[in-house]
């Protein structure tokens, strides 16, 4: 790891780009990216994010704790003026996104093909329209949820009433991937605003594109007082990660969420930890096939490359049914992506070129290498793979035990569909698993019998943009969730509010403590009125 | 040291021990015993039996921990868990419900649920001084949730401890409901695996411990610890109630050990002197002439915690500030309700959780400048109490002092309503339990979308044209003109 270190921060110069950018704390890397992408062995520092080494500190800083300090203390001014709270400054600032995804729709799509080669279809499709429409449901909502929740009271504090304030929990943090670059910035900091919070954004330094305009857009269109963006890679997330925050919501690598968690602790932070996982596609024989392939296609090239976190990861199907949906499969990509798919513009680039290597490292492996039986080809200085299709991949190879996040695709072939159950819950908890089936019973099983964070049936990645539905994982894929609503609630506090009067006080409760009044207090509690009465009477 | 299956005591609970625990749970949790509906109704049943035969001997084991009166005990320790049994049995099927979600047009036609599930093998470690309720309340929550359950209860109230060991063996299903007894070589031994959650209550100190180690595992935790809760007491209210909610808050509520205490006291200048003179006259009507000797009030746990206190009593600039009680008796580990009037904000009282019978009161010009003096502590107490009759400063205080729950013109009472989430915000903990909240916080919540193989929209695949995202901007757009001109457009290509 030190080397690997070491040779990141060899050839880069950091500099300050631009304090005061439209406020904008810019402290941007002015490394060449180029080399950096081609030197495999640095990008495995970097991997969904950053590594946290100590090793960093050889790298020159600049941004240090101080800046780090400074930054969260101006931001805790600000909330603390009350500012971030009121319900015309949470809608403003909405506005204020929605109106720079409509003015700067092309710059994002550009800065999206720049760091990602993304198709611009795709780019409107899951970043800018969901992001938007994110944004057009807190607007339209915002009143709603930060209304009180008025809730039952019982006989035990009788007379009262009670309800359920949600109150902005003060600075919070978020740190967003690379490979939905705009949305998983903006989409939690959506949230944050909604729920009245002063807020930092570190975007991906592995999409330096959409980082340095997400920096530049938010510093022309946001209060700068309040909402932030720091770029950088290891050195600026580890030391935005020593100061304390008021919640810490991460988009990463389940490596990297370890990190931010543990450091979290120390100042008893509360995280959100959106991370990954192998997402499973179990195929039942009874479908109907060519919708089943077009929606496992949209869910796993059409969708980034593979390179998402709900993106399909592997299939499983009975040995019979396999061929022909690999037939399906085929059929339907030569359809979507032409005969030579090295050549269609429809598809994301592998993000880089550590990326690159590591999905090769998965192709190339003895074991697995000769189980292609769609795609295969590569090309290493356009890093393209074209989708691959792996058949029968042992286990324990390497491609079935990590996430694969790329283009490559293994059916896993089982005797009966139901063996698939055993073969999932084995692995850790993805982030979501797909069922295509026409048979109720065994949705109603796969339900029940499969953990992930959510779930979809007869499609996929669909679960995402139902916004009142919580995102999340659950185990290696997760803690907490957000979208719509969840995202509201993500960023607030539920303060429990108990209005009493001076009326009504019973000697009950106080001493000197008599058997009287402890049955008295128990019938209360109980909430059986006749019992209440019998106690009051003396009667029990 | 014990657990509960095994009465060696000379057993060394390790890594090993605590590994092999969750290993059988895990076997039972992933053999999907704990799941059922009936799995969890029977043990919640069986816990309520439970308390219902032994409620002698979980009094008299509190009494031995902490001198608990017994009214103290039977009211908030066991009636207020059967309460949350019972309530836990009434709803349990309502709250397992898969919840019905909208879906819109995206996704048109779909439906949409979300589904809980049980997140697996689950630890709680309690506390000593509700050792009974904090260590059960949130197994209720966990089984209801249907998962496995370690309950590591406190060894710093150790009769209520190993009778916890021994009930849980007795009445429920102890292949996936386990208590591990032991101080910190057994946390630890605990925290090294894996949990699919882990509920601590307890202190800041230890709750960051607790986190970090649940960080290397990636399991979310529940933190309930405490703070300095205060109470703000504006003029022109009934005295008298006021006295009284304050007293069974602070020494009715184990004698101030409790986290939602009150910890100290803001009041106007004018107002302070009223104010004492009506807490002396309550105090001795509550608990006689000499308090050392009342049975109405529990002891300071042990000497180490006796000695905390004495500590913040003799303070060379809170020691004269005493205006009421200050007496002590070591060996019974007994402390008057002690309340010192302006003691200084930079002393050690006013800047640690009290924890015990002192009460400090706090001298503000006007009331409004209370809000201030709580906010500028940079601390979020687990709870806050007003009592005013001026509807603005109600809302004021609501909507400007933050804490886990306020409660108005009461103290503590929050606690008993189940419709009300219980947890702290920043040092006063995360999460939430009681009532539902209680079955939400173990579980997942999973979302469920169903599709069927009807109406495949083609704007969705590659190849990517123009028309599909002309047609897409449209539909996003919202505008239906947009949407029938796109689609028209569409054709003519």
């Amino acid at each position: 790891m030190k080397i690997v270190s070491a040779a990141l921060f060899k050839d880069c110069t950091t500099s300050i780009v631009g304090v005061g950018l439209g406020g904008i704390i810019t402290y941007r890397h002015t490394y060449k990216f180029n080399q950096v992408r081609f030197s495999g062995s640095v990008r495995s520092s970097c991997y969904c994010c950053a590594t946290l080494s100590s090793t960093m500190e050889k790298a020159k800083q600049t941004f240090d704790v101080d800046n780090a300090a400074v930054l969260v203390n101006e931001l805790r001014k600000t909330f603390s003026s009350g500012k971030t709270k009121s319900y015309e400054w949470r809608m403003s600032q909405l506005e204020c996104i929605s109106k720079m995804i409509d003015e700067k729709e092309k710059e994002i799509i550009d800065a999206l093909h720049e760091d990602l080669s993304k198709p611009e279809l795709e780019a409107f499709l899951s970043e800018i329209s969901m992001t938007k429409s994110s944004c057009k449901l807190a607007l339209k909502e915002l009143k709603r949820w930060m209304m009180p929740k008025k809730v039952e009271t019982s006989m035990a504090t009788y007379p009262s009433s009670a309800e359920i304030v949600s109150e902005p929990l003060g600075v919070v943090l978020v740190i967003s991937t690379w490979n939905f670059p705009f949305l998983l910035s903006l989409d939690p900091v959506i949230g944050a605003i909604a729920a009245g919070n002063a807020v930092v954004l570190k975007p991906s330094e592995i999409a330096p594109a959409t980082s340095s305009l997400l920096a530049r857009l938010l510093g022309e269109y946001m209060d700068k007082s309040a909402i932030r963006v720091v770029e950088g890679a290891i050195a600026e997330t580890s030391t935005l990660l020593e100061v304390k925050w008021d919640k810490i919501f991460f988009t990463g690598g389940a490596r990297v969420g370890r990190i931010v968690m543990a450091a979290a602790a120390k100042h008893l932070t509360p995280v959100t930890l959106e991370l990954g996982g192998k997402c499973p596609a179990v195929v039942d024989s009874n479908v109907d096939l060519e919708v089943t392939a077009r929606r496992i296609i949209a869910g796993k090239w059409a969708c980034n490359n593979g390179q998402a976190c709900i993106g399909v990861d592997y299939i499983i199907a009975t040995k019979e049914f396999a061929p022909k949906l690999i037939d399906a499969l085929r059929s339907v990509l030569e359809e979507f992506f032409g005969k030579d798919p090295m050549e269609s513009k429809d598809r994301s680039r592998i993000v880089d070129s550590f990326h690159y290597k590591r999905l090769i490292n998965l192709l190339d492996e003895d074991k697995v290498s000769d189980k292609v039986v769609v795609g295969g080809q590569r090309n290493e200085s356009q890093l393209q793979i074209a989708p691959t299709i792996l058949l029968d991949v042992p286990e324990d190879s390497l491609i079935m035990q990590e996430e694969i996040f790329g283009p490559l695709l293994p059916i896993i072939t089982v005797e009966k569909l139901e063996d698939s159950f055993d073969m999932i819950n084995r692995k850790p908890k993805a982030l979501a698993a797909y069922l295509f089936s026409d048979d109720e019973q065994f949705k109603t099983k796969f339900v029940q019998n499969i953990s992930a964070g959510g779930i979809a049936i007869n499609d996929t990645v669909l679960q995402l943009t139902v916004l009142s539905l919580p995102f999340g994982g659950v185990g290696e894929s997760g803690m907490g969730s957000y979208h719509g609503e969840f995202s509201f609630d993500a960023f607030s506090h539920k303060k429990a509010v108990l209005y009493r009067s001076f009326a009504g006080d019973s000697p009950t409760r106080y001493p000197p403590y008599t058997p009287a009044k402890e049955k008295q207090m128990k019938a209360l509690l109980s909430g059986n009125l006749l019992n209440i009465i019998l106690a009051l009477l003396g009667l029990i | 040291m014990i657990m509960a299956s095994e009465v060696e005591e000379k057993v060394v609970f390790d890594t090993e021990s605590a590994k092999e625990v969750v290993k059988e749970l895990r076997a039972n949790f992933v053999a999907g015993k704990t799941k059922s509906y009936e799995w969890r109704m029977s043990q919640l049943i069986a816990m309520l039996k439970m308390m219902e035969e032994n409620e002698p001997q979980i009094v008299a084991a509190l009494r031995d921990d902490l001198s608990k009166p017994e009214l103290e005990s039977s009211i908030y320790e066991i009636a207020m868990l059967k309460k949350s049994c019972g309530m836990a049995l009434k709803e349990l099927k309502h709250w397992m419900m898969p919840e019905k979600a909208k879906t819109s047009l995206t996704t048109f036609p779909s439906s949409a649920a979300i589904v809980s599930e049980p997140l697996g093998v689950v630890l709680v470690i309690s506390a000593w001084n509700y050792p009974f309720l904090l260590s059960l309340d949130p197994v209720v929550g966990a089984i209801a949730a249907g998962n496995a359950i370690v309950l590591k209860p406190s060894e710093i109230a150790p009769a209520t401890a190993s009778l916890l060991a021994k009930l849980v063996v007795d009445y429920l299903d102890s292949s996936c409901i386990k208590v591990v007894e032991g101080a910190v070589p057994e946390t630890s031994a605990l925290l090294e695996q894996k949990w699919d959650k882990i509920l601590y209550t307890g202190n800041g100190r230890v709750a960051r411990i607790v986190m970090a180690a649940a960080a290397k595992h990636l399991t979310p935790v529940v933190l309930e610890l405490g703070g300095k809760s205060p109470v703000i007491v504006d003029s022109g209210i009934n005295l008298k109630v006021a006295t009284r909610r304050i007293i069974s808050g602070k020494w009715g509520c184990n004698n101030g050990q409790a986290c939602i205490s009150p910890d100290y006291i803001i009041t106007t200048k004018d107002y302070a002197s009223k104010l004492v003179d009506s807490f002396k006259c309550d105090l001795e009507r509550f608990y006689g002439k000499n308090p050392l000797e009342s049975r109405d009030l529990s002891r300071i746990v042990n000497s180490n915690h006796f000695a905390r206190l004495s500590k913040l009593l003799d303070e060379d600039k809170v020691s004269g500030k005493i205006v009421h009680g200050g007496e002590r008796d070591k060996t019974n580990l007994k402390i008057a309700p002690t309340i010192l009037l302006d003691v200084p904000r930079d002393s050690l009282i006013m800047n640690e959780e009290i924890f015990g019978p002192l009460l400090p009161i706090i001298l503000v010009d006007k009331v409004e400048d209370s809000f201030d003096v709580i906010n500028s502590s940079g601390m979020k107490p687990l709870a806050a109490y007003l009592f005013t009759n001026n509807n603005k400063l109600k809302e004021k205080f609501v909507e400007t002092v933050s804490a886990g729950g306020l409660v108005v013109n009461d103290t503590t009472v929050h606690l008993a309503e189940p419709s009300l989430p219980f947890g702290g915000v920043g040092d006063s903990g995360m999460g939430a339990y009681h009532g539902k909240f209680s079955f939400d916080t173990f579980s997942h919540k999973k979302a469920v979308l169903y599709r069927s193989f009807a109406c495949d929209a083609f704007i969705r695949y590659p190849p990517y044209t123009r028309g599909k995202l002309r047609l897409l901007q449209a539909f996003f757009g919202g505008s239906m003109l947009g949407i029938i001109r796109a689609v028209l457009g569409w054709f003519k290509a």
